[in-house]
């Protein structure tokens, strides 16, 4: 398949500081891609190299295995949607709308008419028909969030860029607009990158997900290969509720604290880091090997229960799901074993 | 990768190439409007106030010196320094009570003042100083309320005090004002909750977050006294060591064609005024470092 | 708040307004009321008279001619520097914004002396000048220098800030979605300091029609040529035709009071697009 996007050996450096550093990426035709990392990992700067709007030190961007680096913004053909939106204060939501198409030379200008039909088909596509002579002062932010949306998808970018799109509205619109999102995504089929630091943002909304850190991407996939196949500790850390113990790996055993389990630990050997998220442990049968943890906090989460549970002293605690019925108290001692090994090499 | 990487820190790497100038930006412009900016600056207000210095560097120091000490010159000095001072001061307390009630008070006529406090900032100096003078005359409406006391206003020294009262009064109440306006009430809310008298308040809460703004006001009111001109030769009488101001001075020096004699004043007063700057610049770093604000 | 812990109690409130109200009148209302009155004082024959004099009307065609040729630079000279600060970065960008302050901190009659210096008879370019029989110093190019040099911060003070706090996202948008730089410039640019721009040019042309001690210094105050109205009010003091000048500077006092009253109205109209300084 062709490539929409593709980053080679991309890198951008600030003062000295790189932000993005030796980044290599393919974005799949139509695809929507999230760019997920913490705070400073380079994806806005990424975003921006993608648009144009920062030139990279180093490195190429291609569209449709087209050189595009040497393209100035106007020439790229993006959609880029602001974290503030950006929307122009002085125009209303029709005139913000419109600015891409009324701002094209003579020869390739839309006929007025032809301006105002596709203004009005945008509106209703973001469900804001009958605002177009708002002002965008006059309008809340999830309603500036969709203005800004149509005005890029205006000028029929060949790809959609979102910077942190839903990072300044309240949790309840927030989760609105993000259905909304991948609606309008699956109707007009665009490829779209955008960038996200809430990592369930990420996960449900995009097709695949890049996890950015330290200015490189860490992990390309679909959401289930991310949490259930993290590449890197970086990845298995920073996705799911997961906590990390240091642990020791010797001769088909881990070493917790003081706890020792016989359980084959693939290529891993020496110090290591297990993530551990709730569902990846289990109450033990007998069989199992165990850890005896003792109970520090019963707690509800939404339909089941879940137990703090202290492995050791010194260690983090770490949270379990209880199964369905179960009694268990502060205080209690329980059996406890590993389903699923999430272990990587110390360094 | 180890846990470190969760912060995202930022990494130092030596840059390549030497600083861009500027860091590159997708907008286009800069070269235009820079060049344009710098050249203009340069012609109109740089390379002439280095001439000036120049030419009063042709004297030396020395020659400065002896030209600043000359007694008509030093007592000129002296006039422009000390009723400016004078003038500042007397603006900072009733620069502050204005300030004070346009912020803190509703009554008849507000906006009126309000917008009349930035009448020096737009009035020509030559209509105040022909205005002022006719009003503090011994015949003027309000010189003559004085003039049974025998206290003459116009063309003494008093008068200076008077046009320079006008000309630097809306510098305090505009740097002041917005200040108090931004105070928090909150913290004033405090202050009673935890037991202070209203007097308590003002005094110990209101008036030391106040007083940065007021220094710089003060400070930009005594900067542009130091230099006025226009408002007060129609009102000073511009008697040699009595009421002659520096400017004046520069002035007649030029009318006697002593260049260099005036380039010496003026780099005395500009030394002046370059170290009042300094003296606000430093107020409102400080202040902003202190208080969040300049 | 009636509650005396929280606010002065009404006697002291009382006291304070009178005294700020004293104040101003006394050194702001009573000097513009002279003006009007000591203009009106021989009745408004005279008053209209003194506008019939031809080197009257000399000194204010002048005066419109300086302040045309002064706001257009100082405006345009405050577009570009704003532009230049506010949307990029370099080196030495604070200097520069220091720099274009420097002349309020300079005494008018300074203003006027480094022209002289510059382009006097006695000064450093002056017998070149005098070469091409071209004069600068008691002339109008003089007049305008000077007046360009005091009026210079006016614009670029009131424009830079914002563009600073507009910031680059929205000239940003308008490059994605295919506006030229010049366009992006006319189209977002622009309209959003628009009132900022008007306000800077207001007092910027207040003060090039008012200038005195400046342009005092390089006119020459050759009657009908080289006369501003601030200068040909000088000089009708100084001949005791106090209706005269009183009548003239009634015209310069009503220019300031346009000039406070459209400021007035910006502030209060368009406040959240000026400079944050200038918000109520």
């Amino acid at each position: 398949m062709a490539i929409a996007i593709r980053a080679e050996g991309l890198a951008k450096s600030f003062n000295g500081t790189a932000a993005v550093r030796d980044l290599d990426l393919e974005v799949q035709p139509g695809e929507l891609l999230a760019l997920l990392g913490p705070s400073g990992s380079g994806k806005t700067t990424f975003l921006r190299l993608v648009a144009g709007l920062e030139s990279p030190t180093a490195g190429r961007i291609l569209f449709d295995n087209e050189d595009a680096t040497a393209l100035s913004v106007r020439d790229r053909r993006v959609g880029f949607v602001f974290q503030h939106y950006a929307l122009f204060r002085h125009l209303n939501v029709a005139e913000n709308i419109a600015y891409g198409l009324r701002v094209r030379p003579r020869a390739t200008r839309p006929a007025d008419a032809e301006i105002r039909r596709r203004v009005a088909d945008l509106l209703d596509l973001v469900q804001l028909a009958g605002l177009g002579k708002r002002f965008p002062t006059q309008l809340s932010g999830g309603q500036r969030q969709r203005v800004a949306l149509a005005r890029a998808l205006a000028v029929e970018p060949r790809v959609l860029l979102l910077d942190e799109p839903f990072g300044a509205l309240d949790a309840k619109v927030r989760r609105d607009l993000r259905r909304w999102l991948r609606e309008i995504h699956d109707r007009t089929g665009h490829t779209t990158l955008f960038v996200t630091h809430d990592q369930e943002e990420a996960l449900e909304l995009a097709d695949r997900v890049a996890i950015f850190n330290l200015g490189n991407v860490e992990q390309v996939g679909t959401p289930d290969e991310i949490l259930d196949h993290p590449a890197t500790a970086f990845v298995a850390g920073f996705v799911g509720e997961a906590v990390r113990l240091p642990v020791n790996v010797a001769s088909s055993s881990l070493r917790i604290g003081p706890h020792q389990l016989r359980i084959s630990c693939g290529k891993v050997t020496g110090p290591a880091e297990l993530f551990v998220r709730p569902h990846d442990l289990a109450l033990a049968t007998d069989s199992q090997p165990a850890i005896l943890a003792r109970v520090l906090a019963v707690r509800r989460t939404g339909p089941a229960r879940r137990a703090e549970l202290a492995l050791a002293d010194g260690l983090p605690t770490v949270e379990m799901e209880l199964p369905a019925g179960h009694t268990a108290r502060k205080g209690d001692i329980l059996p406890v074993t590993l389903v699923n090994l999430r272990l990587f090499a110390s360094r | 990768m180890s846990d470190a990487a969760h912060n995202g820190w930022a990494l130092r790497t030596t840059p390549r190439r030497s600083q861009w100038f500027p860091k590159p930006s997708a907008l286009p412009g800069f070269g235009i409007t820079f060049g344009f900016a710098v050249t203009y600056l340069s012609l109109i207000i740089l390379i002439p106030l280095a001439v000036l210095v120049a030419r009063a560097g042709e004297l030396g120091l020395d020659g400065i010196w002896r030209v600043a000490t000359t007694p008509r010159v030093l007592a000129a000095l002296q006039v422009s320094f000390f009723i400016s001072a004078a003038a500042a001061l007397i603006n900072a307390l009733f620069g502050t009570i204005v300030a004070w009630v346009l912020v803190h008070y509703d009554f008849p006529g507000k906006r009126l003042l309000d917008a009349a406090v930035d009448l020096p900032f737009a009035l020509p100096t030559a209509v105040a100083g022909i205005a002022l003078a006719a009003l503090y005359a011994t015949n003027g409406w309000i010189g003559s309320l004085f003039a049974p006391w025998d206290i003459k206003i116009a063309f003494t020294p008093l008068g200076i005090l008077v046009a320079l009262i006008f000309i630097g009064l809306p510098f305090v109440v505009r740097t002041v004002q917005p200040v108090l306006q931004d105070l928090d009430r909150e913290v004033e809310e405090a202050s009673a909750t935890l037991g202070a008298t209203r007097t308590q308040t003002v005094v110990r809460v209101v008036l030391p977050a106040l007083t940065p703004a007021l220094l710089t006001g003060v400070a930009l009111a005594f900067a542009r006294a130091v230099g006025e001109y226009g408002s007060v030769i129609f009102i000073a009488g511009n008697m040699p060591f009595v009421s002659e101001i520096a400017p004046l001075l520069i002035v007649t020096k030029l009318e006697e064609f002593d260049y260099a004699g005036a380039a010496a004043i003026a780099t005395v007063m500009l030394g002046i005024s370059f170290v009042t700057l300094l003296a606000i610049n430093a107020l409102q770093a400080f202040s902003r470092r202190r208080f969040g604000h300049a | 708040m009636r509650n005396g812990v929280l606010s002065e109690s009404p006697a002291v409130r009382r006291t304070l307004i009178a005294l700020a109200v004293g104040f101003l009148t006394l050194f702001l209302v009573l000097p513009l009321l002279a003006v009007f009155s000591e203009a009106l004082r021989r009745g408004l024959d005279l008053f209209i008279a003194a506008f019939a004099e031809p080197d009257t009307q000399a000194a204010i065609g002048l005066t419109l001619l300086v302040a045309a040729i002064a706001v257009p630079l100082n405006l345009l000279f405050g577009i570009s520097a704003a532009w230049a600060v506010a949307k990029f970065e370099f080196p030495g960008k604070s200097l520069l914004v220091t720099l274009i302050d420097l002349p309020f901190s300079v005494s008018p009659v300074v203003s006027g002396l480094v022209f002289v210096l510059l382009f006097g008879a006695k000064g450093l370019l002056g017998p070149l000048i005098d070469d091409w029989d071209f004069k600068i110093i008691f002339a109008v190019p003089g007049i305008v220098l000077a007046t360009i040099f005091v009026t210079f911060p006016f614009i670029a003070r009131e424009v830079i800030p914002l563009m600073q706090e507009q910031g680059t996202a929205e000239e940003e948008a308008a490059l994605t979605l295919g506006a030229s730089g010049l366009r992006t410039f006319l189209t977002v640019t622009l309209p959003n300091v628009r009132w900022a721009l008007l306000y800077g040019v207001l007092l910027c042309n207040a003060r090039a029609m008012g200038e005195f001690g400046a342009v005092s210094v390089v006119s020459g105050h050759i009657r009908g040529l080289t006369n501003t109205m601030p200068l040909h009010v000088e000089i009708l003091y100084n001949e005791y035709n106090f209706v005269a000048a009183f009548a003239v500077a009634s015209l310069l006092a009503g220019l300031a009071l346009v000039t406070l009253v459209a400021k007035s109205f910006l502030e209060g109209r368009y406040g959240d697009q000026l400079a944050r300084a200038h918000r109520h």
